[in-house]
């Protein structure tokens, strides 16, 4: 008996990773049936592509990690980061404004909108869903207000952004964009786990009334988390603008549900209080490495990712509800 | 009500404007006089073809998926969930109508069809109700996997149909009304007549307001959840047959689009609270409504309509700001704090004035 409850309590720390390992193991299972189905898909450059063609999401899925596990959610990132794009191409093409200008100025555009909708929801209590549906609505309205065609960007910094490749020798490369990525993964990491504010947003995920009984400042991280995640969602917009060098209104459409479904994927819990960022990045991953599947069959049509990505949200979430049944 | 006005004569207008009713039928109303005044023959009706014509029948014409949508949506915000698959769930509705329709009677491809939706309903409420996973994550599978279902069965094809009976559906008219206004009234009445002229809506709203004490109360909260969603795909589905009927065919990616925000907005609106509790189908249909003359009215003014987005984000932050209590009471906070300074400065005020 006693031996039985050690080794529950051995295994107790490991159920906290078995999402992130699950996701882990679906992207290694997965990357594995790829290299031996397709020889080319064995070369590492698959890999550091699905790295760059998500890059933005990787950013704006970061941000979303912030909220969700503060127990929130953010509909808004898909509308801010194509408002990000717009307001860039806009300021670069139309207004004649300077790379250097522009990316700041759009980065505090959407740090304020995420700011304003953390405003919103902490001091009038209103549902985080419903009132970054109204974002969405809004940023996508700006977007529309800016331009109702896309605008394509020639700015040589953008252009430079979009085609130097970093060589990595070993004829692999990646691109600038996925550098600012992981940067941003690393630092959100970095302040999840290592700062008083990380602890403070996983403590308000956990139990909001018990985060302000014990003194903590739930308001602050509570706004924060959205202001980042605003931050995050224009800063993937920039990205976006670096990868296509053109802003479309339309674009992002359905981005919020792509970064929703890569945290979950990764193993946040979506009534918030645990997770992981790096989990995010896995899930990240898992999305890419099922596109990439899809396009080297070649017979299967690009609707199956959808369907794809609905049965692995749910069989994720089934997973997590069956932890957070046995935990109990 | 209006027997309160008459034997309560001095309290008759405060009880007025506290109808749940009454702000959203307000601003309803001026909307469509603001409309008279910007184009005075905004309400001209004639009849044209042995049925009506104009803008008050296009918007009715036109409202009803949404109306719809937003009476299914009602109930399961009713029980403090969320049904984000509605989009998807008009989609596949069509999808599957448009397609059997090539090979079947009418009859067949809209029993088909329906059948789906209740089948993607009762998988929706299984999640919520079964295995209680929260509503907005729960529905939000449907949501994602429900387009490329739609995409699936079509085949990636925009499929058009040519079904005199079924393009009826959207397109006719019964006593010079359009028929799929009649549908989603009936829909609404029917609704209305099941849930209050029985227990059930009692038991919704209990259900609502606090499903563990209703659970121990000896309510089966979880059979009536998953009613709730059901019932919501089954009307997105009748929705998704309108809509394909009306664009003649159908399109996995555009059909349905961003209607389930619209019919949350309209649920929103016509005074149901998002925590679930109370519920009002008439303010609904009213939110519904409201919606629709709001597109319409951008179409007839020649508004740009890119900003229909920006009008709607001011709708519904100005709703939910105005039925959020943290709101309401930071507001008479800050009116009354001022209070007693005010009524000293009043005097001088009047003494400069005159």
């Amino acid at each position: 008996m006693t031996a039985l409850t050690v080794r529950l309590r051995t295994y107790r720390p490991q159920r906290r990773y078995l999402p992130v390992l699950a996701a882990l193991a679906l992207l290694v299972g997965a990357y594995g049936f790829g290299a031996v189905r397709y020889p080319a898909f064995g070369s590492g450059q698959v890999v550091l592509d699905i790295f760059i063609d998500h890059a933005f999401l990787l950013v704006v899925a970061v941000g979303a990690t912030f909220v969700i596990l503060t127990g929130g959610i953010d509909l808004s990132v898909g509308s801010v980061a194509a408002l990000s794009t717009m307001a860039s191409a806009d300021l670069l093409q139309h207004k004649g404004w300077p790379a250097y200008a522009v990316i700041p100025v759009v980065l505090a555009l959407g740090a304020l909108l995420g700011f304003l909708m953390g405003l919103v929801i902490h001091y009038f209590e209103i549902q985080p869903f419903i009132v970054t549906l109204a974002g969405m609505f809004l940023a996508r309205g700006l977007c529309y207000t800016i331009s109702t065609e896309s605008i394509s960007i020639d700015n040589p910094t953008y252009t430079a952004m979009a085609q130097t490749p970093i060589t990595l020798g070993a004829g692999l490369h990646v691109s600038p964009s996925v550098v600012i990525a992981l940067v941003v993964v690393a630092i959100a990491w970095y302040v999840l786990h290592f700062t008083r504010f990380g602890r403070t947003v996983y403590a308000v995920g956990g139990g909001e009334r018990s985060a302000l009984l014990m003194g903590l400042k739930v308001a602050r991280t509570k706004v924060s988390v959205y202001t980042i995640s605003g931050l995050c969602s224009a800063l993937g917009g920039v990205l976006m603008a670096f990868y296509t060098l053109s802003a479309d209104p339309l674009g992002a459409v359905g981005m919020e549900l792509d970064a929703i479904a890569a945290v979950v994927i990764g193993g946040t819990i979506l009534t918030g209080g645990s997770g992981y960022v790096l989990g995010t990045v896995l899930g990240v991953l898992v999305l890419g490495i099922i596109q990439t599947l899809i396009t080297f069959d070649g017979t299967l049509s690009s609707w199956w990712t959808r369907i794809v990505i609905g049965v692995l949200l749910f069989v994720f979430i089934a997973l997590q509800r069956l932890i957070a049944r046995r935990a109990r | 009500m209006i027997r309160n006005l008459a034997t309560d004569r001095g309290r008759g207008p405060a009880a007025l404007t506290k109808h749940r009713l009454f702000w959203p039928a307000a601003a309803l109303i001026a909307l469509l006089l603001g409309n008279l005044i910007v184009s005075p023959r905004f309400f001209a009706v004639e009849i044209r073809d042995g049925h009506l014509y104009g803008n008050l029948i296009d918007i009715l014409r036109n409202g009803s998926p949404l109306i719809l949508i937003a009476v299914g949506m009602t109930l399961v915000i009713a029980t403090r969930g969320i049904d984000l698959s509605v989009g998807a769930v008009v989609a596949v509705s069509g999808a599957v109508a448009c397609v059997e329709l090539g090979s079947t009677s009418i009859l067949l491809a809209i029993g088909a069809a329906l059948g789906l939706c209740l089948v993607l309903g009762a998988w929706n409420g299984w999640l919520v109700a079964g295995l209680k996973i929260q509503p907005i994550v729960a529905t939000l599978i449907l949501m994602v996997a429900g387009r490329g279902l739609a995409q699936l069965i079509t085949g990636g094809q925009i499929v058009t149909v040519q079904n005199g009976p079924f393009l009826a559906i959207a397109g006719g008219y019964l006593l010079t009304l359009p028929l799929s206004f009649l549908i989603a009234m009936a829909v609404y009445a029917l609704t209305s007549l099941v849930v209050r002229r029985s227990a059930l809506g009692l038991l919704l709203e209990s259900v609502g307001g606090n499903p563990e004490a209703s659970r121990l109360s000896g309510l089966r909260s979880g059979r009536l959840i998953w009613l709730c969603y059901v019932f919501s795909a089954l009307c997105a589905g009748v929705a998704g047959l309108i809509i394909s009927s009306n664009v003649t065919g159908a399109d996995g990616n555009n059909a349905g689009l961003w209607i389930e925000l619209d019919a949350i907005l309209a649920v929103v609106i016509g005074g149901t609270q998002l925590t679930g509790g109370r519920f009002s189908l008439g303010g609904t249909v009213i939110g519904a409504l409201l919606i629709q003359t709001l597109t319409t009215t951008v179409y007839a003014l020649g508004i740009p309509s890119q900003e229909t987005l920006l009008f709607k984000a001011v709708v519904v932050t100005v709703v939910c700001l105005v039925q959020s209590p943290a709101f309401r009471a930071k507001l008479v906070k800050r009116r009354r704090r001022p209070e007693s300074p005010a009524v000293a400065a009043q005097p001088e005020k009047v003494e400069v004035a005159s």
